[in-house]
């Protein structure tokens, strides 16, 4: 719990914005890679290095910065796209409500009762910040790949709050957690490429066969 | 040393030095491009000419048409006064001083806007049109940047803000003065119409802003707007210089020297821009412009959350 | 004892990977079936001690959740061999593997106590459950998987949110940090009550998507309209129940914690409006398995609001978990009976499944009766403690809501599936060939007569573990 940590959390918030403003989903797959090695990097820095606290970072590092990516960047090679043309929200817009979205979770997290050695970090904001921006893309974007970097996303906000607790989470539930989200991951992949089979594209807007 | 003698090398710097960084910034590009490129003083030259050179008017353009450029070079001028150099205090400084900073600015593209616009060109009306919106959206930027700077050094005056400026806060909030820096020379590109905003050496009508709104210009008419773009130039980049390069060294000439380096430092970094990046597609500039206002936004969040 | 519980499961699984022979795999999945509902009589028959730290233990909630997916899995893996019998052109090496593993995060499910490891559990069900709803390859069942998996992959990422929530209340009230039920349950007095407000909400978001309330149930009818029958039964009984299972957890914490208001107000706003959701869509729903979704939706919320209303209607909801599940899993494999026949799901597209079908058929308007809460089925006894439980506390006008809406739904139903049943088969119909087999009628059999039974008699040892679980959930407290 330091600033330095502080600092760090100001380049996860950069790269909030550069996910949502970016129609690449190569980009976009990079930024979400760089996002979980930098919170992955984290645990180790703000407390005092113990196996426990390197083993999440390394099984993060690992999982988010290189497992994860290189899933997707096979389902974009295999559905051979590159961008995400017409979102349901431009990019200029979804930034700007992501940057209102910031704001609101800057003022949110000064009205939470934090516990006294949290108040004045970047730490909630950022986690609620972040959790938004995954909740943006997913119902902005229209394309499974892009919707699922917005999962990534979200789930990297859920992790930065859980940092608040690394010391009184046991590693194993982290690591099923993480396992999880790999396993979802691959999951979804899988299901990408049968939809771009039977669809012809990963546009999640034409699956509206199953309508009341 | 006196103030006189500050003042008085203040004022030297300001008129004598702006061409140089064009210059500095051709040479660059020219090393990039594996030429010799043209010499340092060149822009010196070009200007000169221009000013010995006639004039040609329109005949559908008025009085607003010739005052554009001199109404802009003198707004400029004006904010020149406002700027501190070298971590002396500018010849003019007051509280608030930053607010009128940023209006001359504005003054000055009115008027440069409103002269395009006067020549009944579709064609400079377009250019002028893209300007104002462009600008409009720098235009958050440069202010929130500029409330960050009052919050971190306390103070409502550009020179107190500026050679207040203590480096150390760049470790107590190093990240939103990052940001903030960022932000500030994505200004400094789009004010000045350079890449990736718009390219200073390109006569395609269909991409430029600046140059366009300037065509029907001539002889010492031209030769004010160039001088006036490269003052520009030098006063947003003196501010830029300001924040990144925090140095104190006591010794005033010292000071000074430093300050010229990292002004011509900061032309070859902005050479390096131009000649790895290329030109925005136009819809995108928007964009840019839009991120640098949140990332100063975004830094005045984080600077005001932090206890003083 | 427990740890073969879990791990005979994934044996299993292992075994249906290594089988190369498309036949004889499905004969895993009733050995499977059979030893764990062996194992788990027997593990209800004398309560193992606690195993590893604390973070796993067998209490009554647990055992009722347990036996409830052990008796549906078995019963569904005997009625996949019969299915699968007749799918002899696909491959079933996904399926045979994911239904063991789905049982095996289950019952991971029923015995932890520690409330991230129960999270992975219930997660791990969703994920093994995708590639079963896609079973039939076609561009609807894409879209149904592309839709379950997004929303409960979301709605499983909000709980774990609302987990760190919990654990931070903990840090915030200066105390242990912990995700352990019993100690929690010991502190949960100290804990500061705005983050386990914060935590209810989202650990309630999360669970509440898994079970389908309202308005998180978009997935429901699309997922279980498109997975084959077994799939859906397992999907209508096991899942929810553990969905239910979290949060029974949740509820215990909130009586513990003594702030009970806002967790039931919730609940019982979301269950209303899952019954009133279910009202409206019941009623000209085409689609027969689709109105099965509505009708778990129902349900789900019928029981969201018996915890939410609590106190002498958590008896009944505890044994409606119970009874729901087996009567759900009747109704879905009859209907995949019917569907396989008729190759359709469509009610102007099925007519005369009486005369077809007569074992399905009989099955079908049976289990409809049941799940609507007739006697003498179990699902009526419990749906009528949870209503006399209402009753009594003098929440007469929930009561009669309730009571209104189940009559809007059953006339819904019915109105769909009488015509269904009873009509007059014509030429114009598709016919597959189906017909009515030991193995794909007798499970649905068993799962309604033992329905039927519990509605007559309740062995003394369930009594017991209902009595248990109602006492967890705050009743005579």
């Amino acid at each position: 719990m330091n600033t330095f940590a502080d600092q760090l959390l100001v380049l996860v918030f950069l790269l909030n914005f550069m996910v949502l403003g970016s129609s690449r989903i190569g980009i976009a797959i990079r930024v979400v890679a760089v996002q979980g090695m930098v919170l992955g990097l984290i645990p180790s820095l703000i407390h005092q290095v113990s196996p426990h606290l390197l083993l999440i970072s390394v099984g993060m590092v690992g999982v988010k910065g290189f497992l994860i990516p290189a899933l997707l960047n096979r389902a974009v090679r295999t559905v051979g796209i590159k961008r995400e043309e017409t979102p349901f929200l431009g990019y200029v817009p979804i930034m700007l409500v992501g940057a209102v979205a910031t704001a609101l979770a800057f003022l949110f997290a000064d009205k939470l009762p934090l516990a006294p050695q949290h108040k004045d970090l970047l730490f909630v904001p950022a986690a609620i910040a972040t959790l938004m921006t995954g909740f943006l893309l997913l119902v902005s974007r229209k394309k499974a790949i892009s919707q699922v970097t917005g999962y990534l996303i979200l789930e990297n906000g859920i992790f930065i709050f859980g940092l608040l607790l690394t010391e009184a989470m046991p590693v194993m539930v982290e690591a099923g957690a993480l396992l999880d989200l790999l396993v979802g991951i691959f999951v979804m992949g899988i299901i990408i490429n049968q939809i771009s089979q039977e669809f012809s594209s990963i546009d999640t807007s034409r699956l509206t066969s199953l309508k009341e | 040393m006196h103030t006189a003698v500050n003042t008085l090398i203040h004022l030297l710097l300001t008129l004598l030095l702006p061409p140089l960084l064009l210059g500095v910034i051709n040479r660059t590009k020219a090393f990039f491009a594996g030429r010799t490129g043209a010499p340092l003083l060149q822009p010196y030259h070009d200007m000169l000419r221009l000013w010995r050179k006639g004039s040609v008017f329109s005949s559908t353009t008025t009085w607003l048409f010739r005052a554009g450029p001199l109404v802009t070079l003198a707004a400029t001028l004006a904010a020149a006064l406002l700027m501190p150099l070298g971590n002396q205090p500018a010849p003019l400084a007051f509280t608030g001083d930053m607010i009128l900073f940023a209006y001359l600015f504005g003054l000055g593209r009115f008027f440069t806007v409103a002269a395009a616009l006067d020549t009944g060109s579709s064609f400079e009306g377009m250019g002028g049109a893209r300007e104002a919106t462009f600008s409009c959206l720098a235009e958050p930027a440069l202010f929130f940047s500029l409330v960050v700077l009052a919050r971190v050094s306390s103070s409502l005056s550009l020179s107190g803000m500026l050679n207040d400026f203590p480096p150390a806060a760049w470790f107590g909030s190093g990240a939103a003065l990052l940001l903030m820096a960022g932000a500030l020379f994505i200004v400094l590109l789009a004010e000045n119409c350079r890449i990736p905003f718009d390219d200073p050496n390109t006569h395609l009508e269909l991409t430029m802003i600046h140059e366009v709104m300037v065509l029907d210009h001539s002889g010492p008419g031209l030769a004010t707007v160039l001088y006036g773009a490269s003052l520009k130039l030098f006063l947003l980049g003196a501010l830029f210089v300001h924040i990144t390069v925090p140095f104190r060294s006591g010794n005033v000439i010292i000071d000074w020297c430093a300050f010229v380096g990292a002004m011509v430092l900061l032309a070859v970094a902005i050479g390096t821009v131009e000649s790895t990046m290329a030109r925005l597609r136009l819809t995108r500039v928007p964009q840019l412009l839009v991120s640098a206002s949140l990332l100063s936004a975004f830094a005045m969040l984080l600077v005001l959350r932090q206890s003083p | 004892m427990i740890a073969l519980l879990i791990a005979l499961p994934l044996l299993g699984a292992l075994a249906a990977w290594l089988t190369p022979d498309n036949r004889r795999r499905p004969l895993v999945l009733p050995v499977v079936g059979g030893v764990h509902l062996l194992l788990t009589l027997a593990l209800l028959a004398e309560t193992p001690p606690p195993a590893l730290g604390g973070w796993i233990i067998l209490d009554p909630l647990g055992k009722l959740v347990l036996l409830e997916v052990s008796i549906l899995f078995f019963c569904c893996a005997i009625y996949s061999v019969g299915y699968l019998a007749y799918r002899r052109e696909r491959s079933n090496r996904v399926l045979c593997m994911g239904l063991p593993l789905c049982l095996g995060a289950m019952s991971l499910a029923c015995v932890s106590q520690h409330l991230g490891l129960l999270w992975v559990a219930i997660e791990s069900t969703t994920l093994a459950m995708a590639p079963l709803i896609y079973f039939n390859r076609n561009a609807r069942s894409i879209e149904a998987t592309w839709k379950y998996m997004l929303i409960c992959s979301i709605g499983i990422a909000m709980a774990l949110l609302g987990l760190y929530f919990l654990a931070y209340a903990t840090v915030v009230a200066r105390q242990e940090p912990t995700l352990l039920l019993a100690p929690l349950l010991a502190q949960a007095r100290g804990l500061s009550p705005a983050w386990l407000n914060g935590a209810f909400i989202f650990l309630l978001v999360g669970f509440g998507t898994k079970i389908g309330l309202a308005p998180l149930h978009t997935w429901k009818p699309d997922a279980y309209g498109e997975a084959p029958g077994l799939v859906g039964a397992l999907l209508a009984g096991g899942l929810v129940n553990c969905g239910f299972l979290g949060i029974c957890r949740i509820y215990q914490i909130c009586l513990a914690a003594g702030t009970t208001t806002f967790f039931r107000d919730a609940l019982t706003l979301l269950g209303f409006l899952s019954m009133g959701f279910a009202a409206v869509f019941v009623l000209r729903q085409a689609d027969f398995k689709r109105l099965l979704a509505y009708s778990s939706v129902e349900h789900v919320g019928f029981m969201a609001i018996g915890f939410g209303l609590g106190r002498g209607a958590i008896p009944g909801t505890v044994f409606h978990l119970l009874t729901n599940g087996l009567t759900k899993g009747v109704l879905f494999l009859t209907a995949a009976n019917i569907h396989r026949s008729y190759n359709s799901k469509r009610a102007e597209r099925v007519r005369g499944v009486m005369d077809r079908l007569p074992w399905s058929g009989w099955l079908f308007m049976l289990a409809l009766f049941a799940v609507t809460g007739s006697p003498p089925f179990a699902t009526f006894l419990s749906e009528f403690m949870i209503l006399s439980g209402l009753f009594a506390d003098g929440r007469e006008i929930a009561g009669v809501t309730v009571i209104l809406l189940f009559a809007v739904i059953f006339t819904g139903m019915a109105l769909t599936i009488l015509p269904i049943l009873t009509g007059r088969g014509g030429s114009d119909l598709d016919d597959s060939g189906y017909r009515d087999r030991l193995l794909t009628v007798a499970p649905p059999l068993a799962l309604l007569l033992v329905t039927l039974l519990l509605g007559i008699w309740i062995p003394a040892p369930l009594r017991e573990i209902l009595d248990a679980t109602a006492a967890m959930l705050g009743v005579g407290s």
